[in-house]
């Protein structure tokens, strides 16, 4: 199976991406190549194989559900490009 | 690399000298750098750490890291500076806390002198995917210096600093230390926390020092390491063999110790890394260790789980970087999925796009069984062979690198081939568990060749002991 420019075109959805023709087409190619290195994995027997997520052995770390100290809203809000006093802006999201 | 270690600055501003001067040194020393190494210097501040120190001195206080001048990689926050990850899309982001890591060295008496450059978040084993252009190797300039902590690595090899700090989550500290000739340490998964590190692959990243000897590592990593409430995968430990090492005697001896070596490490080796590994066998051998051959027979398959897990872990991370809370946006969209989409594609360079792809690939509907989880079991694998071979050894010798350093855009064009060019480190990542890269010997070009020592989880202590036992039997 190899992956296709309408292939590469879905993961640009997916990953909120934009992309030109040609940059499309270039990166279909390159996946192919890394996707066909690493179908190499299919070849070992995993049977009976729990997956590992975590190599320390932790389970659902939690720490006691109190308020802590906090970032200084001005401070948050200073790496906004777009803002007022109170809040970050953005275009339109919902049409009336 | 002839200017003092840190510690040996430490005990010289612990003894009166002054930290104001030696910063004000290496600030200049940051200013002239001809490598692109140093992204930005930051003079007001760490002027202003040093007089503090200096008053603190004065006062009695004894200072374990008292005025050392340190570099961190582009992607360590520090309150009220300027962290890109070497990305455009963070162009101008003002740091709003620091990372814990940092804090604790201030903490020790160590001065935050420059960032230093590095691959576009942490992407790359070359420095070459920068926003802001591409490290020169200090050694030989017309070639990488190793990445993705190219200029931590490079800041320590052209004297710039002592210490530096750098991320390694395939290899991006101990690939640019073993090419530029220094030591550069990943510790075990969990020894030092990630609170204010710009997260890669969170499973696989971890801080760790850049050093010009192992004792000085040592040192940075005993400050560094510990449980941190901010970092649920920090772990609460006691770390009293590092603070042994800390005090830079004694390394004790190599008598006795088992050193596990995998045969299939020596095929494809440039020749001259083979033989230096052959030499460094002989010299633990003759040093009364034992060599024990082991296996790690899923460790082929590393890069390839790498690729899968790594992917699929930065997708996931970068995906915060929309262009709303930080971060550049794009000057013109109607839609906010508009102004997602563009601005990221402004703002993100090839290499951080290509991973972001491969890695909503792995993860997507349809092939998540197929690739991501079917690495999550090759890796389970892959630790199991790890445990296996530990529990007849006591550490594993062998390459970082298979080459030296190569030249500029050698592998840039092909992503496979930069990316196979972490076959030896990234299987650490993978298992969580201790590996160095300490200077030894060279190639007939004189280019620096690294070995890496690994050790079982949290036997930090242990691979310090025996890179300390390496760099003395290279000297002599």
């Amino acid at each position: 199976m190899s992956i296709t420019e309408q292939d590469v075109r879905h993961l640009c959805k997916l990953s909120s991406l934009a992309m030109s023709d040609a940059e499309v087409k270039r990166m279909a190619g390159e996946l192919e190549a890394i996707v066909g290195y690493v179908k190499q994995l299919q070849a070992v027997d995993t049977t009976g194989v729990e997956p590992i997520a975590n190599v320390a052995g932790l389970v659902n770390v939690t720490r006691p559900d109190v308020p802590g100290q906090m970032l200084d809203p001005k401070q948050v809000l200073g790496n906004a490009p777009a803002k007022n006093e109170v809040a970050i802006l953005v275009p339109k999201a919902v049409e009336r | 690399m002839s200017r003092l270690s840190a510690r040996e600055i430490a005990a010289a501003v612990n003894g009166g000298a002054s930290a104001t001067k030696e910063v004000e040194a290496a600030l200049a020393r940051a200013k002239a750098d001809t490598n692109n190494a140093i992204l930005r210097v930051h003079h007001e501040r760490a002027l202003a750490a040093a007089k503090r120190i200096d008053v603190r001195i004065k006062a009695g206080e004894k200072l374990p890291l008292a005025g050392v001048p340190i570099a961190i990689k582009d992607n360590l926050c520090v309150e009220g500076i300027e962290v890109t990850a070497a990305s455009k899309i963070l162009k101008g982001y003002v740091a709003p806390y620091t990372a814990t890591a940092v804090q604790r060295l201030e903490h020790a008496g160590a001065v935050v002198v420059a960032t230093a450059n590095m691959d576009e978040f942490a992407f790359g084993s070359s420095n070459e995917t920068s926003a802001y252009g591409p490290v020169k190797n200090p050694i030989d300039p017309t070639r990488i210096p190793g990445g993705s902590s190219g200029g931590s690595a490079a800041a320590v090899a052209a004297g710039i600093v002592p210490l530096s700090l750098g991320s390694d989550t395939g290899g991006s500290i101990r690939q640019p230390a073993s090419l530029c000739g220094v030591v550069g340490m990943k510790p075990t998964y969990g020894m030092v926390s990630r609170y204010g590190l710009i997260a890669f692959g969170s499973s696989l990243d971890q801080i760790g020092p850049f050093a010009t000897n192992v004792a000085d590592a040592a040192l940075c990593l005993e400050r560094m390491s510990g449980w941190d409430q901010h970092d649920s995968t920090s772990a609460a430990r006691n770390h009293a063999g590092l603070a042994q090492l800390a005090s830079g005697n004694p390394f004790g001896t190599l008598n006795g110790l088992k050193v596990g070596y995998v045969a299939e490490h020596a095929k494809g080796l440039q020749s001259e890394v083979g033989a230096q590994l052959e030499r460094a066998k002989k010299a633990l051998t003759d040093a009364g260790a034992t060599l024990v051959p082991v296996s790690l027979p899923h460790e082929q398959y590393a890069v390839a789980i790498y690729y899968v897990l790594a992917t699929g872990e930065a997708a996931s991370n970068l995906s915060r970087f929309d262009g709303v809370r930080f971060g550049h946006r794009t000057a013109e969209a109607a839609t906010l999925p508009e102004m997602y989409a563009k601005s990221r594609a402004e703002g993100f360079g090839r290499e951080a796009k290509r991973r972001i792809m491969l890695g909503t690939y792995v993860l997507s509907t349809g092939y998540y069984d197929a690739y991501y989880k079917k690495a999550q079991q090759v890796r389970r694998l892959m630790c199991r062979d790890y445990e296996q071979a530990y529990a007849k050894c006591d550490v594993i010798l062998g390459p970082v690198s298979p080459t030296t350093a190569f030249k500029f855009g050698e592998k840039l064009s092909d992503p496979l081939q930069m990316y196979l060019s972490d076959i030896f480190t990234i299987a650490a990542n993978l298992a969580g568990v201790p590996a160095i890269s300490v200077p030894f010997g060279a190639d007939a070009k004189g280019l620096p060749i690294g070995l890496q020592v690994q050790g079982a989880q949290f036997a930090d202590d242990l691979v310090l002991r025996v890179a300390a036992g390496l760099e003395q039997l290279n000297r002599a």
